[in-house]
């Protein structure tokens, strides 16, 4: 029952924030309430039991990347909406699009759901609350590849961006 | 219920005035240590040799008028400081003061929480202060405390790295991220960690400085430069809650350097057996002395040093600490898998 | 709205901040605006003015001794070096020969205060780049100055204390070894103030490198003093064109290599040394006789005009002055300030550095804005 009611307040403060992210007029703002958004998702981490999780969801996303956004938020002049959003029919057909790939992939989820149901997922690990030790087994062991490649992928991204800063290397 | 509620409850009080007045009595200090390096006197005129100068700083800042720039984004320059301020209090909930005692028959641990990822917790939670720092600066709507904003963020961020990096190299000795474990892993073997690893040691003090934006690498409000940096429109109790941020932060560094390193609440060679008659000394006061002698050493560097330029500092941490602290770390691991064979 | 091709996609204009007229930083009421991008300085604008008091008109309706007092309020942290440049020059004026005594007190005074200054100089540049505590030291050595020049002439800050033909008074009993016995303190302290300093490797990444000037550029912009000796050139009014007594002095003069802020500031640091030299020599050899020469009872110089010019601690200071022959005061009076010339070379200086960097070339080029904007 607690657990349940401390569920629906923390999904309902989610999705409330994710709205006024999208809603508010000052890019800073919204940045903000972005922030606060990844706080409560960290606190749906500790009521599964994830506290590892959730204090790497506040290191990496609200400590770290998200300070990079305010950065870059704060340094570019965002005053002037860029070309795309003075289209109004170009804006509609992006919306329109965006919705039918998300809609499709809902359904797909049900579909298969209504197939196959409780398929596709690992069974449930035994996992107390020092589960420290647990994620790091998992992720140098049987998570090894999707780990590296993610990584690699960081490494590639990070390469790209200081190519495309810095033309004279 | 008393276990649950009343003794946490307890606690948070006793730590919460133990921090604002150590945080008041550490400006004394600091304007005390400062003033003999300098040879000066230093407050002498609040009570006998200023010690009542914290009381009247208090006093003077809370009646202030509280000034809010016309232009500035009001609500987010209100917001600011408490940013700042929450998240260098509430570090303190994961800091083992000392061990166990009894009280009245009944165990008491000397710590609010012990998270089995303390050490973790303490680094999301300072993530989470630069906010204040950033958003002081933009809120406000003028040109130096954004600059002071822009150089605290890259500055926090960089060091941040190094600073959560040395982290790792001592977990890979204490074999935990609790807290406490770290200071009973620290007794079990008998030997500080500060003799461990040095080299971690000296990268995590060096980050702490830049972390707390102390001397030598105060850039972010740097005086002769940007005015005061990102708290420059602040007046009165907003402002004084920026400055109680810093002073909690620099304690909060410097308890975390004394458990990491300097074997928290333990006794000086907690491993000889002879000198167990220093065990009369209550735990909590080996743990302040020890922190106090860290602070001891943010007052005295920047009572010596001049102050890095933002692209030496930048360069310092990116190119001499970050390498470091990862070579302290492969180094370790290494060490430590060939030690266990 | 219209699209705007020649924008950059994103928007990185040029910050312009105005340092100053209000910043801990600027020694005074200097404005500099500075038009950054990002941190780095892409231009600089100096902006003087705000001390303006008007000295050289207001010198045209004094008499030649009240304008004495005028000087003072130039180069406020050095005001006997700029008592002396003038009467010297008036002296030069009337033809006046002063005793050799009071010559041999002026170079003492104008040493000492070459000392006072440059103690200002390194306390605040030390400051700016952030080494507060050389600040307290560096006042701690110039309050000793300062009490011996109140022992002298009553004054500490705006002295008064050269008169035109000689001096006020001769010296107070035992003055003499008290300034020996601070010259012996001033070397002690030196050590101490370098300790901190000199081999710092923060204090070396703050200062090498950085406004470099060339000796050709340095003549170019009219530096002059030790910015201009940091570069490399041998120019001292005290050797090339002696006054009081340095014709009979011994001592050298320090030229930098590079021309940066860390040449400039070892240059100051043997001027220093060698002020403490010319001290030690001038009280050895101090001539008897009376201190005030042969003066008119009205001061009247005939028509003429004459520029003299001494080697004040900010640089060459010189006067020139026009007498109309029928007036008690001079018809028209010019100072050159050498903080004034030297401060036209901050722009160039800046340029290519960062924000941090502007305020060590402010503190490295030593300017009064008393001076500046007199």
């Amino acid at each position: 029952m607690g657990q349940a009611i401390a569920f629906y307040t923390l999904a309902a403060c989610i999705l409330g924030f994710g709205v006024l992210v999208i809603t508010a007029k000052n890019t800073v703002h919204s940045v903000m309430f972005l922030v606060v958004n990844f706080l409560f998702v960290a606190g749906l981490y500790v009521l599964l039991g994830a506290q590892f999780l959730a204090v790497i969801q506040v290191v990496v996303y609200a400590g770290g990347i998200v300070v990079l956004y305010l950065f870059v938020v704060m340094l570019v002049n965002l005053k002037r909406p860029p070309e795309a959003h003075q289209d109004r029919r170009r804006r509609g057909r992006l919306g329109v699009t965006c919705s039918l790939v998300v809609l499709a992939e809902l359904v797909a989820i049900a579909a298969y759901k209504y197939v196959s149901p409780a398929a596709g997922l690992p069974p449930a690990l035994p996992m107390g609350p020092d589960n420290v030790a647990q994620v790091g087994m998992l992720l140098y062991t049987d998570y090894l590849i999707p780990f590296e490649l993610a990584s690699m992928l960081l490494l590639v991204a990070m390469v790209g961006a200081i190519v495309l800063a810095k033309r004279d290397l | 219920m008393i276990d649950l509620l009343v003794i946490p409850l307890i606690k948070i009080v006793i730590v919460l005035t133990g921090v604002l007045i150590t945080v008041m009595y550490l400006v004394l200090l600091e304007r005390k240590v400062q003033a003999w390096v300098q040879v000066r006197l230093g407050p002498m005129r609040v009570g006998p040799h200023g010690v009542l100068q914290p009381i009247a700083d208090v006093l003077k800042l809370f009646v202030k008028e509280d000034i809010t720039p016309v232009r500035a984004d009001k609500v987010v320059f209100t917001l600011a400081p408490i940013i700042v301020l929450v998240p260098a209090i509430i570090a303190f909930a994961v800091i083992p003061f000392g061990d166990q005692v009894s009280i009245f028959g009944k165990p008491v641990p000397l710590h609010i929480a012990d998270l089995n990822v303390g050490l973790l917790y303490i680094v999301a939670v300072a993530s989470i202060g630069i906010y204040g720092i950033i958003l002081g600066g933009w809120s406000s709507n003028s040109k130096y405390p954004l600059l002071g904003a822009l150089r605290a963020s890259a500055q926090l961020i960089s060091y941040e790295v190094a600073v959560t990096l040395t982290f790792v190299s001592v977990i890979l000795v204490s074999g935990s991220l609790s807290m406490v474990d770290i200071v009973t892993a620290q007794k079990a073997n008998g030997v500080w960690f500060a003799f461990v690893q040095p080299l971690a040691l000296s990268i995590y003090f060096v980050g702490a400085l830049a972390e707390t934006n102390r001397s030598p690498f105060d850039l972010p409000e740097a005086e002769q430069e940007l005015v005061a940096g990102f708290h420059t429109e602040y007046s009165g109790m907003r402002f004084a809650l920026f400055f109680l941020a810093e002073y909690a932060n620099m304690i909060v560094v410097s308890a975390v350097a004394t458990t990491l390193f300097f074997g928290g609440w333990l006794r000086p060679f907690p491993s000889v057996a002879f000198l167990h008659f220093l065990d009369f000394v209550p735990t909590w006061i080996w743990f302040v002395v020890k922190t106090f002698l860290v602070l001891y050493l943010f007052l005295w560097i920047r009572a010596t040093l001049p102050r890095y330029r933002y692209d030496q500092l930048m360069r310092l941490g990116w190119k001499v600490l970050i390498p470091l602290a990862i070579a302290n770390i492969i180094v370790t691991a290494a060490v430590k898998v060939a030690l266990s064979d | 709205m219209e699209p705007d091709v020649a924008r950059p996609m994103f928007d990185t204009d040029e910050l312009v901040i105005n340092m100053g007229p209000q910043h801990p930083a600027t020694h005074g009421v200097l404005r500099v605006v500075l038009k950054l991008d990002g941190e780095k300085v892409v231009d600089a604008d100096v902006v003087i003015g705000y001390l303006h008091r008007g000295v050289e008109k207001l010198s045209e309706n004094r008499d030649w001794t009240q304008i004495v007092l005028l000087t003072d309020r130039l180069d406020y942290v050095a005001s006997a070096a700029a008592n002396l440049a003038y009467v010297e020059t008036v002296e030069k004026l009337l033809s006046l020969e002063v005793p050799r005594r009071a010559r041999y007190i002026r170079t003492i005074l104008a040493e000492l205060q070459r000392l006072a200054s440059h103690l200002v100089w390194l306390g605040s540049h030390a400051m700016d780049i952030g080494a507060v505590t050389v600040f307290l030291y560096c006042l701690r050595e110039r309050e000793l100055i300062l009490d011996l020049f109140e022992e002298y002439c009553g004054a500490r800050l705006t002295y008064n204390s050269m008169r035109i033909g000689g001096l006020p008074q001769d010296l107070p009993p035992n003055w003499d070894k008290k300034v020996l016995q601070f010259c012996d303190i001033q070397l002690e302290k030196l050590v101490e103030y370098e300790t901190l300093l000199t081999h710092n490797r923060i204090w070396l990444e703050r200062t090498k490198g950085i406004g470099v000037i060339s000796a050709a550029d340095a003549i170019a912009v009219g530096l002059c003093g030790p910015p201009l000796r940091g570069s490399g050139v041998v120019r001292d009014v005290r050797k090339d064109e002696p006054y009081a007594a340095y014709a009979e002095m011994e001592f050298d003069v320090p030229v930098g290599t590079n021309g940066d802020t860390y040449d400039r500031y070892l240059v100051r640091l043997e001027e220093i040394r060698q002020s403490v030299r010319i001290i030690r020599q001038a009280l050895g050899g101090l001539p008897e006789g009376p201190v005030m020469g042969k003066v008119p009872r009205l001061i009247k110089p005939p028509a003429g005009e004459t520029y003299h010019a001494n080697e004040s601690p900010k640089g060459e200071i010189g006067y020139f002055i026009a007498s109309d022959g029928k007036s008690t005061s001079p018809y028209r009076l010019r100072v050159r300030p050498p903080s004034f010339c030297n401060l036209q070379a901050l722009p160039q200086l800046v340029r290519g550095h960062l924000v941090a960097d502007v305020i060590a070339l402010i503190g490295t080029i030593d300017i009064v804005l008393g001076e500046v904007d007199r």
